[in-house]
Parts: structure tokens; sequence; C-alpha cells
């Protein structure tokens, strides 16, 4: 599972505008695999991607919307895509503002189908 | 509201901002032997006697084990319940080494505490003042400072 889950976050990460992708375990909010930019710290981003996953998830729940799949934080200077790829496990693209979300998606998508 | 109750002045505002952010539920702040500098939480004080003195334990026999293992010490421990999660971290501040046990939910995470705790030993490794020397231990000075010391956290 590693070598090709690690082939998919590095293939995230060459999308226009990502600097990180990650496997983050929902619950602990720690990385279990990640790929990212210099200067990017994935502890503090897999934290927080899952401390938002799971507060979206109480507000989704309680909207009857049911449980969040796909999370898109559109900042100021960034980027935030979560989704959640089953078995209490979320992957987490980080980007700049001008990130392409689609591809992103694309690709987490396929990342989550090698992790299988 | 709750909030944090302190001995040592410095130790606030470094707590108050790691239980605002981390959403810890419980948490001490406490020399390695046991002795509580600061409390968020606990309403009693024989929770935080019992809490400090077998955090202090927990994070001495860690810190044994670590050194059979040839490692000079491990920096934090953590331990996953059903609803609840405990995580212990030890700090070097100018005032000494410092250890925290934090009690969390189900509202936040271990990466979450782990996170926020980096950023309280920053806090606490600014605020704090130079150890003071020594002064030796006096059996009515012990019982004094210990019932000030509870009437602090409690505000008794």
């Amino acid at each position: 599972m590693i070598a090709p889950l690690a082939e998919a976050l590095d293939r995230m990460t060459r999308v226009g505008g990502v600097w990180g992708a990650l496997l983050v375990a929902a619950d602990d909010g720690l990385v279990i695999a990640e790929a990212v930019m210099e200067g990017i710290k994935p502890a503090a981003i897999a934290a927080l991607a899952a401390s938002l996953a799971r507060q979206s998830g109480i507000a989704s729940e309680a909207a009857g919307a049911g449980t969040p799949r796909f999370l898109h934080l559109q900042g100021a200077a960034g980027t935030l895509a979560v989704m959640s790829a089953g078995d209490g496990l979320l992957l987490v693209a980080v980007g700049s503002d001008e990130m392409n979300v689609g591809l992103a998606r694309l690709e987490m998508l396929r990342a989550i189908e090698a992790a299988e | 509201m709750r909030r944090s109750r302190v001995i040592e002045a410095w130790t606030y505002e470094p707590l108050e901002r790691f239980v605002r952010e981390s959403g810890a539920r419980l948490t001490l702040v406490m020399t390695p032997a046991g002795q509580v500098l600061a409390q968020f939480g606990f309403a009693r004080a024989v929770d935080v006697m019992a809490a400090a003195a077998l955090g202090a334990a927990v994070f001495a026999s860690s810190s044994e084990i670590a050194r059979l293992l040839g490692n000079l010490e491990f920096s934090t421990l953590h331990h996953r319940g059903h609803r609840f999660g405990i995580f212990l971290g030890g700090c070097a501040v100018p005032r000494g080494r410092l250890l925290a046990l934090v009690i969390y939910g189900e509202d936040s995470s271990v990466g979450l505490v782990q996170l926020f705790f980096d950023e309280l030993v920053r806090g606490l490794q600014e605020a704090a003042p130079e150890q003071e020397r020594s002064r030796p231990v006096l059996a009515a000075d012990f019982e004094r400072e210990l019932n000030d010391s509870l009437a602090s956290l409690f505000g008794r």
C-alpha cells in the first residue's frame, strides 16, 4: 500500500498550486503519509484539517446533509481541500489561492483508490 | 466560563491560550515531582493532587523505559481511550523542567493537542523567570505552601 500511496500523494503535489498532500487519521489528527513542499508543516495541517472535518461533519449532520465527503476551504492566501478516504482516514491537499481544485480533487480520488 | 487557576502568574497567559485553542478539558502544568504550577478545568483539590501525582509517576516510568532503550527521554506520551485521551508532555523552561498533563475529549484530537502543546512550550519558555535558588525545605513551610497553592488553584 505504501509505495502506490506515496506515488499518489506525489502526483497530487504536481497539480498546479498544490503545496502538499497528506493522508491523515481523522480521529487523531496525525499524519500517516505526506508529500509536502519545504516550509509546509504537515503536523499542523493534519491536526487542523482533521479538526475542520470534525466540526464540518457536526454541522453537516445537523443540517441533514449527512457526512461530508469533500471540503473546500478557500482562504485569502491559500486553499485547503479535504476528502474522506474511508476507514477513519482523510486525504488533504493544501495549496495557494490559485490551486486547481478540480484537478486536485481528481487526483485525490485516484489517491484514495491507490490506498485501498 | 471556566478559567485557568495558577500559582505562578507567568503560566497564566500561555495556559489560557493553550486550553482555548486545543479544546483541552483538563490541563495541569507541573514539575516532574508533581508540584502543580497551574491548572485548568479541575473542580476539586483532591483530583488535582491525584492527577499530578499519577502524571508525574507515569512520566517518570516512561522516562526510565526510554533510558533503558537508550533514548535520553520521551518528550511526549499519549494514551487514547474511548471518550477521552491523555497527553503528557515534558519541556525545559528557564524555571526548570516542566510537565503538562492534558485530558481531551472527542471534540479535540492528539494532533491538535500536540500542535498547541508546542505553542504552550514556546509561551512558557518566553514567560518563565530564571530558576530560583533552592532553599532548605522546612516542614512548617511545606504545609503552609501546600495550603497556599491549593487555595490559589481553587480560589479559596
